[in-house]
């Protein structure tokens, strides 16, 4: 039963932290369809860097890096150039899979280190829940300081507040004298990150060595959970165990050897995104405020 | 610093030189990458862009690749101009292999060709239909396409697996998952030429494409239909006034591209494997994303620019084979393709000023 908590838990946090980047980005009107790709180079630079450096902690840092790298071009193509970001999101995560493709071909079939667990003093002593809360990896402590973090910085700090006001009305911010462009490059920046580090935990914890592809669609299940989460923070953290409750669950009944087939089970998550999309998307469109209303939309600059 | 000034009226240059520019930007990239990873780029450049016009037979080979490439970007065409975004057809194409398989499969004696045009119209109808989740979801309880037409690539995947494995498994396949060959009456041949034989895999799937880009040229151009698939995609508010309704074009646009990429599936299948498999398609649906951008949207443009893709995918095979590098680097090529040629967009409608000091 821990062991499965444990499991379950691990395998939310790289969706967890990449939709919370995702939800911060789009809360500032940036719609990044690259998350895909960025969680790939955050695997393939974690790994590399593991590799090369062989401390699990630095793969954090480089995961962090590359996926930081991939939102600038991201930024740099539609924040400057004003191009349509659908396009150019699905442009980043195609070109990233290229790239990873190519970077990880020398890192097939090498295993790394995974990252150690962290006690936290005597709290991890307590039965069940000791093990499952306060002894976990720096990542997973991490992700939910991250959630705290932005739930508060979103609600009461000033700079939250305009971060808000660009992503709903980007027009009026500008002429209030908010610089857009350069609060949206630090949010999706920030998403990057945030997907980046996600990428990296699968193989700093799931599976320890590179496979081409090896997100295998949770950056666009992360994408699925902002909007499951209303663009609420915390609610990311349910929906992304939900998911990872799901995935275990198929993983579970195929080593049981449940009697359904194995690509049924395996459909699982991805029937549930569809589910929780329409499920939550029929409420929202009566409920039109949740959604940033400058989300995807360009921003032409000074006129 | 630059700044970006509106034009009066698109440029016309811009539309022609921007994909040729985007082309060479990409190439200039692409090389870049591979030098600093530590490929030869002569050899890589080589390999990728003219290997595949080496020999007449490759050259065929190119248009039998960019055959379901083109076919599923005429219909994305269609979806991307209407500001509908399905990024699913790659599920489509499968849906609609797998339907035209279970009725090629359920006839196994047939010989006479006339079957093929039930087969291409089952093909439609199971993309299509695949099509139809993503487009009922949008329109009536406001779903996000994207995300829905994705998720149920993987489904596509999955399930067509599951076929080739389970129901439609051929006994005598010795345990590989593989379906029973189809009948004759389900195979497109390929086209032999009188004194030369065959060209490569030339087939007359080939011929579907002749027959597609006119019709959908005049389509765009020429019928009301394709007007308000215009006017829906660029100004939206004028098709509003206008009494256009938008549901009914985005259902209209999302069943036509899914049931043109599982007419794709069927001539891929039919043409160069003649059996169900658990991999059909090979990220067609995806790559036709590319080629309907680089064919600025245009049922000409997309001819093309698929034949431009083809040759970079066949091209990607030949340096997996020769210098080891993994075929998922075309990825790379496509995405910054693409990259280029939205910010040529952006260059049709702005001018660049260059003005010195603060803004």
């Amino acid at each position: 039963m821990e062991a499965l908590i444990l499991t379950i838990i691990a395998t939310s946090i790289p969706l967890l932290l990449a939709a919370t980047g995702e939800l911060i980005a789009e809360k500032s009107g940036v719609l990044n369809l690259g998350v895909e790709g960025m969680m790939l180079s955050g695997a393939v630079g974690a790994l590399g860097a593991v590799l090369w450096l062989e401390n699990p902690y630095y793969g954090i840092i480089a995961g962090a890096l590359s996926g930081i790298l991939m939102a600038s071009i991201f930024s740099l193509f539609t924040i400057n150039f004003m191009t349509n970001q659908v396009a150019t999101g699905l442009g980043l995560t195609i070109f990233a899979t290229g790239l990873t493709g190519l970077a990880g071909a020398p890192l097939v079939g090498k295993t790394i280190p995974s990252l150690p667990k962290i006690e936290i003093f005597l709290l991890s002593d307590i039965p069940l829940i000791g093990s499952i809360l306060f002894k976990q990896d720096f990542v997973a402590y991490l992700s939910i300081g991250i959630i705290i973090f932005i739930s508060f910085f979103l609600k009461y700090s000033k700079s939250g507040i305009i971060l808000r006001a660009v992503g709903d009305d980007h027009q009026s911010a500008h002429s209030v004298g908010y610089p857009v462009k350069k609060i949206r490059w630090y949010t999706t920046c920030f998403g990057g990150m945030c997907a980046g580090i996600g990428g990296a935990y699968i193989p700093l914890v799931l599976t320890p060595h590179w496979s081409e592809g090896m997100t295998a669609g949770r950056g666009w299940i992360a994408l699925a959970l902002v909007v499951f989460a209303s663009w609420i923070p915390w609610r990311i953290i349910v929906g992304a165990l939900i998911f990872g409750g799901i995935t275990i669950a198929q993983l579970v009944g195929q080593a049981r050897g449940w009697p359904i087939p194995s690509q049924l089970l395996s459909m699982m998550p991805y029937i549930a995104t569809i589910i929780a999309l329409t499920m939550i998307s029929g409420r929202l469109s009566k409920n039109n405020s949740v959604v940033p209303s400058s989300l995807g939309k360009p921003f032409f600059g000074s006129q | 610093m630059i700044t970006f000034i509106p034009r009066d009226k698109v440029s016309k240059n811009w539309i022609i030189i921007a994909p040729i520019l985007s082309i060479v930007f990409t190439i200039f990239f692409g090389l870049l990458i591979f030098t600093f990873l530590g490929y030869n780029p002569l050899e890589t450049l080589y390999q990728i862009f003219v290997s595949p016009f080496s020999r007449i037979d490759r050259i065929s080979d190119i248009l039998v690749k960019a055959c379901p490439l083109i076919i599923i970007g005429t219909g994305l065409m269609l979806c991307f101009k209407s500001n509908v975004w399905n990024i699913g057809a790659e599920g489509q194409f499968i849906m609609g292999a797998l339907l035209a398989g279970f009725i090629a499969l359920s006839f196994p004696n047939i010989e006479t060709k006339f079957f093929l045009l039930i087969t291409i119209l089952a093909g439609f109808v199971g993309g299509a239909l695949w099509a139809f989740i993503p487009a009922i979801l949008k329109t009536k309880l406001n779903v996000n396409e994207i995300l829905v037409s994705l998720m149920l690539v993987y489904v596509a995947m999955l399930f067509i697996d599951f076929i080739v494995r389970g129901p439609l498994r051929d006994p005598m396949s010795f345990g590989f998952p593989l379906s029973k060959p189809y009948p004759e009456g389900a195979l497109i041949n390929k086209i032999p030429f009188p004194g030369i034989g065959f060209l490569g895999q030339l087939h007359y799937g080939i011929l579907f494409v002749f027959l597609l880009v006119p019709i959908s040229w005049i389509f765009v151009n020429k019928t009301l239909g394709g007007f308000k698939i215009n006017v829906l995609g660029s100004a939206p508010q004028a098709a509003k006034f206008a009494g256009f309704k938008q549901n009914s074009i985005t259902i209209t646009v999302l069943l036509l591209s899914g049931g043109l990429a599982g007419v794709a599936g069927v001539i891929e299948v039919s043409a160069n494997i003649g059996q169900l498999q658990p991999e059909v398609s090979f990220g067609y649906g995806f790559t036709a994303i590319i080629v309907a951008f680089l064919g600025r949207l245009s049922p000409v443009g997309i001819l093309f620019a698929g034949i431009i893709i083809a040759t970079v995918k066949l091209g990607a095979d030949n340096a997996q084979m020769t210098m080891g590098i993994p075929k998922v680097v075309t990825g790379l090529f496509e995405g910054i393709l693409l990259f280029f040629l939205l910010t040529g967009e952006t260059l049709q409608k702005y001018k660049i000023k260059w003005s010195e000091g603060k803004k």
